[in-house]
């Protein structure tokens, strides 16, 4: 199968190539950070690291990190490292688990940030002749602008739909003929039912590909998604505070994303030690911006759980490829000594095809932790005979404790009784404090 | 023949059970027979009712989890070795029983009737069928 690069000369760099270009960025940056952003300026005069002691990547370590509180603390712009002539655009993250903070873009940024986008398109194998249909809203959040700037760069036809209006949504897409789509997964999910409930048959649509990102979601919904559009689904990763979507981009082999690392670098640190940890082993993901003018933050804390892998991909991309984030470190549960994550559960009852509506109630025994996992009943689930239900129960038990590797008591809920705020369910409840 | 019969999810906590029955007799909906099979978190609520569509509409309408699922009505003279009868004929089919509940009608005093789901419906209706016994429709349950 042809591999589809938009850079090949960096995106198969040789690694030490990478490495020097990363080493060579990261030292510029450092020297303006300390020299424009005074709370790095701070930061490093309290370690006691001047820029000049960062000499490459191998001194990553030594520099302070930067956490979201931070960005909070110095709302709006007190982590511009330029004048506010140079600045061509700001957009704000969305705020829903605290305060909103604001980011910004030089013109540079957005041909960078277009870049990357590009990157994945191109890996996507949508071309110049192809009109891309971006379903992300537009606004200050950064999906749908920057698809379109990737769109742009690559110089293929972007049709800036926005969010909403499912019907208009496939209206559009049948006339204007879309080749790819770019939106949240669940919104494909969401389109893909809407398509088959108004009786189109999405494999007469010229739709081949998709790029979804900005929210978790599991391979079983990729599947359901392929399957539903009938296209080849792909993963993008990206963070406001960071870029927006192309942070990290996934080839046609889909084990994994590409993380531009000629534009930032990724860390996967130990929760505990914040020591990197190995190829394979879960920590937190850190990120750092090499090439960023407006708004360049250093060891960025992202609270994401992930894995990296320096192991050579098939495509011929030499970019490290990162996990899916597994699950956030504010929500990781300790039960009995082990590490659990709700996204693992997620995982278990989209699989089992129960609800995504559940709870988790930890409590402790005596000395013994204990999981409860409540999981409201849904019409295809329920059956009129208890020992259906009861399968259904021990089934669910059985597959948690394969996934979680403890064992969790599973209880089935009327529908609608976990509790919901602004939308989204409170999904842990810890009695054991 | 079959009759339906609604099976609704009740969590298993004060006042549960009686927001869903108040449902029910707000609509002006009309319980034959309710059974409640039980466990430790939850129980399943059986009804057989007058009027199945509006009961379902009912309680579709405020989010309660229900179905409508096919049982065997059984009219049986109120007398004893009626029941004895029935389920014999059953585990000579080789048929087992999940669940069975009985109800009586001021209007037939010399009959009680029988509700009952096997795990193979529909092998037990041939069997009651081919055998004699008085079977209930839907028209019946209207019509009691």
């Amino acid at each position: 199968m042809k591999n589809n690069y938009y850079q090949p000369d960096i995106e198969t760099a040789d690694r030490k190539i990478i490495e020097k270009l990363q080493s060579k960025r990261l030292t510029e940056v450092v020297k303006r950070v300390y020299e424009r952003v005074p709370l790095y300026r701070a930061r490093m005069d309290e370690a006691g690291i001047k820029p000049e002691d960062i000499n490459g990547v191998e001194d990553l370590g030594k520099l302070p990190f930067t956490s979201k509180q931070d960005l909070r603390d110095t709302y709006p712009y007190g982590m511009f490292a330029v004048p506010m002539e140079d600045v061509v655009r700001l957009h704000a993250s969305s705020g829903t688990t605290g305060k909103q903070i604001v980011v910004g873009y030089t013109q540079n940024d957005l041909d960078n940030w277009g870049d990357i986008v590009a990157r994945q398109l191109v890996a996507a194998g949508i071309t110049k002749s192809d009109k891309v249909h971006v379903a992300y809203g537009y606004g200050l959040f950064t999906g749908g602008l920057g698809i379109a700037e990737g769109a742009r760069r690559l110089g293929c036809t972007s049709i800036p739909v926005s969010s909403g209006n499912t019907a208009r949504q496939l209206t559009i897409m049948q006339d204007f003929c879309s080749d790819a789509i770019a939106c949240t997964p669940s919104y494909a999910m969401y389109l893909g039912e809407s398509a088959a409930k108004a009786g189109i048959d999405t494999s007469k649509l010229p739709l081949r590909a998709g790029i979804f990102g900005a929210e978790p979601w599991t391979d079983e919904m990729r599947r359901e998604i392929e399957k539903s559009l009938n296209i080849k689904a792909y993963d993008i990763y990206g963070l406001t505070e960071i870029m927006g979507p192309g942070v990290a981009y996934e080839c046609s082999e889909q084990k994994g994303m590409h993380v531009n690392e000629d534009h930032f670098i990724i860390e996967i640190l130990d929760p505990d030690t914040h020591l990197p940890v190995k190829d394979g082993e879960k920590g937190e993901i850190v990120f750092t911006c090499l090439t960023k003018e407006a708004f360049p933050l250093i060891r960025f804390r992202t609270k994401d759980i992930g894995t990296i892998t320096h192991e050579k991909c098939k495509c011929g991309r030499t970019f490290v490829r990162m996990s899916k984030p597994m699950g956030r470190i504010d929500d990781m549960l300790i039960i009995r000594g082990v590490n659990v994550f709700p996204s693992q559960i997620e995982t278990v009852l989209l699989q089992m095809n129960l609800s995504p509506n559940y709870q988790l109630i930890v409590d402790r025994k005596g000395v013994l932790d204990t999981l409860e996992v409540q999981v409201e009943i849904t019409e295809g689930t329920f059956s009129d005979t208890i020992s259906d239900i009861s399968r259904l129960e021990h089934e669910l038990a059985d597959r948690l404790k394969s996934t979680l590797g403890i064992a969790a008591k599973t209880t089935f809920v009327a529908a609608g009784s976990i509790a919901r705020s602004e939308g989204k369910a409170k999904r842990i409840i810890d009695r054991r404090n | 023949m079959f009759i339906k019969q609604l099976s609704i999810f009740v969590e298993n906590r004060q006042g549960a059970l009686s927001k869903i029955i108040t449902m029910l007799s707000d609509s002006g909906v009309n319980m034959r027979a309710v059974s409640i099979a039980d466990t430790q978190d939850f129980g399943i609520l059986r009804v057989i009712v007058n009027d199945i569509d509006k009961a379902l509409d009912t309680l579709k309408s405020k989010n309660v989890i229900v179905r409508a699922n096919n049982v065997i009505g059984v009219e049986l003279q109120d007398k004893p070795g009626s029941l004895s009868k029935v389920l014999g004929l059953l585990t000579d089919g080789g048929v087992n029983v999940e669940y069975m509940y009985a109800f009586v009608t001021p209007g037939n005093l010399n009959s009680a009737y029988l509700v009952l789901r096997a795990r193979h419906n529909d092998k037990a209706e041939k069997i009651l069928s081919e055998n004699g016994i008085k079977m209930l429709s839907e028209e019946d349950i209207k019509n009691m």
